[in-house]
């Protein structure tokens, strides 16, 4: 039935799921049951189309924004062709964004790109899985905008006054993702090594990528 | 050549997409995204007319003032053409 | 609501705010599935993304601080379900009470 793939294992991010039995059965999670019951009973939705989109979430992380900056890094058409329109780079590379209006935006020696949205919390999500909790929480979507340093500082990110720090704020149908500056000292490596080194936080602005 | 648009200062209850921190300011479009189905209308359910929706781009001088943390950073929104006047 | 500038809760860009939580979780079954619904909904046409965001603007800035995410979320799925006339109020109500009635954990009130 629709629950029992995932009481093993973990999720892509490393962990274990959270487990639904953490307490007694809420109010929400009966609207949950009750709401789907009633799609599936009045012939809306399948169990197996509720499972087949699970999967598919459960399928978009991280990597695959990886793998596209790394396919960036390493071939200037393609990078090219993501900065005029990420979406069809994006399915060009196989990935299935659905209908995603994605605009790639570069970091480079000049510019820092940073991602939120203020009125709500819409991410990339086609591309890039679930976006994380702080992503969604009134600290990050209040104070992105005003002091996106300070706030960069807080995760790591001390940048230069030398750079300029563009923040885009995601009020419409389009979706960003930064494509962050290669690092140093990365000639020589495969697009599969270079893939490891996006992070999560590189693509939304508020990490770099590793080092070697 | 870059257009100049303000973001105009009104505030209708309701669900709107333009961020009250950017009404009344000045910005540049950096670019035109094209026609999409008005939000206003999307939310309640209704028929909704297709929109023209920029990029627009604001220093942070211009949002914040004196306050601006780096005044040559910027912010860019997508705002509908309804919300925008020309300069 | 609003404050009385016409500002309204959800329009947070700007303001005053302290650290960022920097804790995550990972998503557990129920709240996978809420996800789900919603795009499969929105999928099918009985609501837009939009109609999602102004249901949750509407339940005001004490839900944000209350519910979780997929709490407001399922909340928000159903309030546009329930004006899309897809189930009414009295069959979303019995069939929760029934739930209740299933048993103590999420386990346990599953339909199978």
């Amino acid at each position: 039935m629709a629950h029992d793939h995932h009481e093993h294992g973990l999720s892509p991010s490393g962990h274990p799921y959270r487990s639904d039995n953490d307490g007694p059965l809420t109010y929400w999670q009966r609207m949950e049951i009750a709401v789907r019951e009633l799609l599936i009973e009045k012939g809306q939705l399948t169990p197996a189309e509720i499972t087949a989109q699970i999967d598919a979430m459960d399928a978009r992380s991280p990597a695959n924004g990886a793998t596209v900056v790394a396919r960036a890094w390493t071939d200037p058409a393609f990078k090219s062709r993501l900065l005029e329109n990420a979406a069809e780079a994006s399915r060009e590379m196989g990935f299935d964004i659905g209908p995603l209006h994605l605009i790639a935006v570069e970091n480079t020696q000049d510019v820092h790109n940073l991602i939120v949205c203020t009125l709500c919390s819409c991410y990339p999500r086609n591309l890039l899985g679930l976006p994380p909790d702080w992503y969604k929480t009134r600290a990050y979507r209040s104070r992105a905008v005003i002091e996106p340093r300070k706030l960069l500082r807080e995760f790591g990110v001390d940048l230069p006054a030398s750079v300029t720090v563009r923040v885009h704020d995601s009020t419409a149908d389009m979706r960003y993702i930064v494509l962050p500056a290669r690092p140093e000292g990365t000639k020589h490596m495969s697009e599969a090594d270079l893939a490891a080194l996006v992070t999560r936080d590189s693509m939304i602005g508020t990490g770099l990528p590793r080092r070697p | 050549m870059t257009e100049r648009v303000r973001v105009k200062s009104l505030c209708p209850p309701g669900h709107v997409r333009a961020p009250w921190y950017l009404r009344g300011k000045v910005g540049e479009i950096e670019r035109v995204l094209g026609r999409f189905g008005n939000p206003e209308q999307l939310a309640y359910g209704l028929q909704a007319d297709s929109r023209p929706l920029y990029r627009v781009r604001f220093t942070m001088a211009e949002l914040w003032g004196e306050a601006a943390e780096t005044p040559t950073d910027t912010v860019d929104a997508e705002i509908y053409g309804h919300w925008l006047e020309r300069l | 609501m609003t404050d009385t500038t016409g500002r309204r809760w959800h329009d947070m860009g700007g303001q005053e705010a302290g650290p960022v939580p920097m804790e995550g979780h990972d998503f557990a079954l129920w709240e996978k599935r809420v996800d789900a619904l919603m795009v499969l909904c929105s999928g099918k046409g009985h609501f837009t993304v939009d109609g999602l965001r102004r249901a949750l603007e509407d339940m005001g800035e004490d839900a944000f601080e209350k519910h979780s995410y997929y709490e407001r979320w399922i909340a928000a799925i159903n309030q546009n379900l329930v004006e899309a006339g897809i189930y009414t109020l009295e069959e979303l109500g019995t069939r929760m009470d029934e739930i209740a009635r299933r048993g103590e954990s999420y386990a346990e009130a599953q339909d199978d």
